[in-house]
């Protein structure tokens, strides 16, 4: 076998996906974003439906995570918000009271 | 609202902005600690007008969102100026933003319903984009101690947030 199977090639390819979107996962499930100075970060997450996504503001004010014409998570300074991913929850969101924050979810397939 | 007004108001307070366009006027820390605080009970003031006077919703909310803001940050402000022993002091531009900002007050005062929600957000996104300008461009520039200038960083990303904001108030009340 090459080494330029397609087997080794998807192997790798795996490999860096999982390193790009597995960076907030942690174990038990819950995606983790924290609010740093009016940043979401990571600002793109990967997730499955039923994981829960939990925003940690680091802030002195109050955020939220708004879909337009969706959601809305209303996350207060210092404090933990969670939202349960839904298949539909491919959405960009952003802050409703400082728009310049803007967040990604990716919903993988279940 | 009287557009001449306006003009005439932000032109004072550009004005006195650009008085420190010279490297050898650029404002010492303690000034600019003094501007940034005094640009923060500005919106406040503003803010608490627009509680007493507006019955919109959006108009509230938004006005809600710069009182607790514009106090977080000050007390942020106040707590680093302690901790860096340097006293805010009071300069020509704190002065001109001050009588700028009471004859805009006393100008919003005058108006009621519909009328006082546009001028309070017009003005709100005019206000943000100028202290926004003035941060970018003389504060944060000429701020020596780093923890001075981050302070000020974020408050122009939560300015430049709240002038998003307010320009989606004002669109909606169109």
């Amino acid at each position: 076998m090459s080494s330029f199977s397609p087997t080794r090639r998807q192997v790798l390819l795996s490999g860096a996906l999982a390193l790009v979107t597995g960076a907030a996962r942690s174990h038990d499930g819950t995606v983790h974003v924290s609010i740093d100075k009016l940043v979401f970060s990571p600002a793109e997450v990967t997730v499955k439906p039923g994981a829960t996504i939990e925003w940690t503001n680091n802030d002195a004010f109050v955020h939220t995570a708004t879909v337009k014409g969706g959601w809305e998570v209303m996350i207060p300074p210092g404090k933990k918000a969670t939202r349960i991913v839904q298949a539909s929850d491919s959405v960009e969101y952003y802050c409703r009271f400082h728009p310049n924050m803007k967040g990604r979810i990716v919903v993988s397939p279940a | 609202m009287k557009p001449y007004l306006t003009a005439a108001v932000s032109a004072v307070s550009l004005l006195a902005l650009a008085s420190f366009s010279s490297a050898a006027d650029k404002p010492t820390d303690p000034q600019i600690a003094h501007i940034a605080y005094t640009a923060g009970v500005i919106d406040i003031e503003a803010a608490k007008l627009a509680l007493e006077k507006s019955k919109t919703k959006d108009v509230t909310e938004f006005a809600q969102e710069m009182l607790r803001d514009h106090e977080a940050v000050n007390v942020q402000a106040l707590d680093l100026a302690k901790k860096l022993n340097v006293t805010p002091e009071d300069n020509d531009t704190s002065k001109a933003l001050a009588d700028a900002a009471s004859a805009k007050r006393a100008e919003l005062a005058k108006l009621d319903g519909a009328a006082f929600d546009k001028a309070y957000v017009d003005n709100e996104v005019a206000y943000h984009k100028q202290v926004n300008g003035a941060l970018e461009t003389v504060l944060i520039p000429s701020a020596e101690n780093a923890e001075l200038k981050g302070l000020l960083e974020t408050g122009l990303k939560l300015f430049q947030g709240h002038q998003q904001h307010a320009e989606h108030v004002a669109a909606a009340l169109k």
